[in-house]
């Protein structure tokens, strides 16, 4: 069998291409910030709670990580409207996002919280600093250059996730996709497009997390090792 | 409209037994291919360990909701018309593969280089060295991130849904649409998963333990 492959269609519809590469970037830059804050919140929670508020973070962090993401977006988005509280599809977008990838940075930054030694906090205690001044300068940016490599690779799989909040009419890249295959039926070379697109913020987003981990940790862009 | 009632929970549980049935073509097929993508991954020759990367990378760099609409759409425009279960099982066995292959060359490598020094020694060739002394101990140090991973799977079928495959999702979108009782549809849905995929977790964190006590 003999397939005629035909792109001609780029022509005039790349610019819906870049519009929804944009939203994509847009929401998941968004939700990868809000799922790093509400992840170490609720690492540190984890560990420093009481029994009750350690319970109520596993259990979150248990429920999110043993559900289907699509099934959290559709309790958001047609669920919550449901129940009288209506939210646009980019919203509930950043809202599923958000939650999902909180949990999962939860365990890796407990993982990297933990692995701080006691010394590390003695000395802290020793030096006069506070249990909040501790926490942010001898806890929290070591405990992530330690656990840099896990958490920046669950950022990846979350921004490819973000494709899923095409099924509630988020107008990202794959929606796009899908609009434009409907339109032109040259669905084998539109999915072939975005995957490539795809691939390549894989790759853009790779980098970027290497650039910020250059900033970020001063030890390692000056001695070259992790901590 | 009709009352949400005991019936819809029995057509979900129904549909949860094709969301298992998906998750072990996904598995099977996954496996299967996985092992030679690991095998190719720690391969002597430069050529087909550069084919296994790239593989890797495509399938992990690309949405698996991506990797479904291209064998269902594409290949279907293409002329392969595939019927969903097959498009589904053909995607999932794809990106299992993937996923299970890097996390299984890493068992490989993980096994100390005297075991291979030492059958060297005792004279075996590459397919004996693999099958007597390294596969084994990997197998050991693979079953618990493996069964970690049959979670992803298991939530990962949901995606099935969108091609049409009548799964556990795709149930809860059929009865909402019937019912109009999207929070409590969809939490039962959500329920109905995280009572297949739990115990997986379980077992995969029991398992961890177990093998770390052995060292």
């Amino acid at each position: 069998m003999s397939y005629e492959f035909d792109f001609s269609f780029l022509a005039e519809r790349w610019p819906d291409f870049v519009a929804g590469a944009w939203l994509t970037v847009q929401l998941t830059v968004v939700s990868i910030t809000l799922g790093l804050v509400v992840g170490t919140i609720c690492a540190l929670a984890r560990i420093y709670g009481g029994p009750w508020l350690k319970r109520l973070v596993g259990a979150y962090v248990e429920l999110i990580r043993n559900t289907p993401l699509l099934v959290q977006i559709f309790i958001v988005y047609f669920g919550l409207s449901s129940l009288g509280l209506k939210l646009s599809a980019e919203v509930s977008a950043v809202i599923a996002l958000v939650v999902n990838g909180g949990a999962y940075t939860t365990e890796i930054m407990r993982a990297g919280i933990q692995s701080i030694q006691r010394t590390q906090l003695e000395a802290a205690d020793c030096l006069g600093l506070t249990r909040l001044q501790t926490i942010l300068h001898v806890v929290l940016l070591p405990a992530m250059e330690r656990v840099y490599p896990a958490l920046t690779s669950q950022f990846v799989l979350l921004m490819l996730a973000s494709s899923i909040t095409s099924q509630i009419s988020t107008e990202e890249l794959t929606a796009t996709a899908n609009l434009v295959q409907s339109d032109t039926y040259r669905s084998f070379e539109v999915y072939i497009i975005v995957a490539v697109v795809y691939l390549a913020l894989s790759a853009l987003y790779r980098v970027a997390f290497w650039l910020i981990g250059l900033v970020l940790f001063a030890r390692k862009r000056k001695l070259g090792t992790a901590l | 409209m009709i009352e949400l009632n005991a019936n819809h929970f029995l057509y979900l549980l129904q549909a949860a037994t094709w969301t298992l049935l998906l998750s072990l073509i996904a598995f099977a097929g996954g496996s299967v291919v996985g092992l030679v993508v690991a095998l190719l991954r720690v391969s002597k020759s430069r050529l087909l360990r550069g084919l296994a990367i790239g593989y890797i990378q495509l399938i992990q760099g690309t949405p698996l909701l991506i990797v479904l609409f291209l064998s269902y759409f594409g290949l279907g425009i293409m002329g392969y018309k595939l019927v969903p279960i097959v498009a589904a099982g053909l995607s999932f066995t794809l990106y299992a593969a993937a996923f299970l292959g890097e996390i299984w060359r890493g068992c490989i490598e993980a096994v100390p280089r005297t075991q291979w020094e030492a059958s060297d020694c005792l004279g075996l060739n590459r397919f004996q060295q693999y099958t007597y002394v390294v596969l084994p101990q990997a197998v050991r140090l693979a079953i618990p991130p493996t069964v970690g991973f049959m979670v992803q799977i298991v939530k990962n079928t949901s995606l099935a849904s969108v091609i049409g495959f009548v799964e556990l999702a795709r149930a809860g979108q059929i009865v909402n649409n019937s019912t109009f009782e999207p929070f409590a549809i969809f939490v039962m849905v959500a329920a109905i998963y995280f009572a297949m995929c739990y115990p997986l977790s379980l077992a995969a964190r029991a398992l961890e333990r177990k093998a770390h006590v052995g060292r």
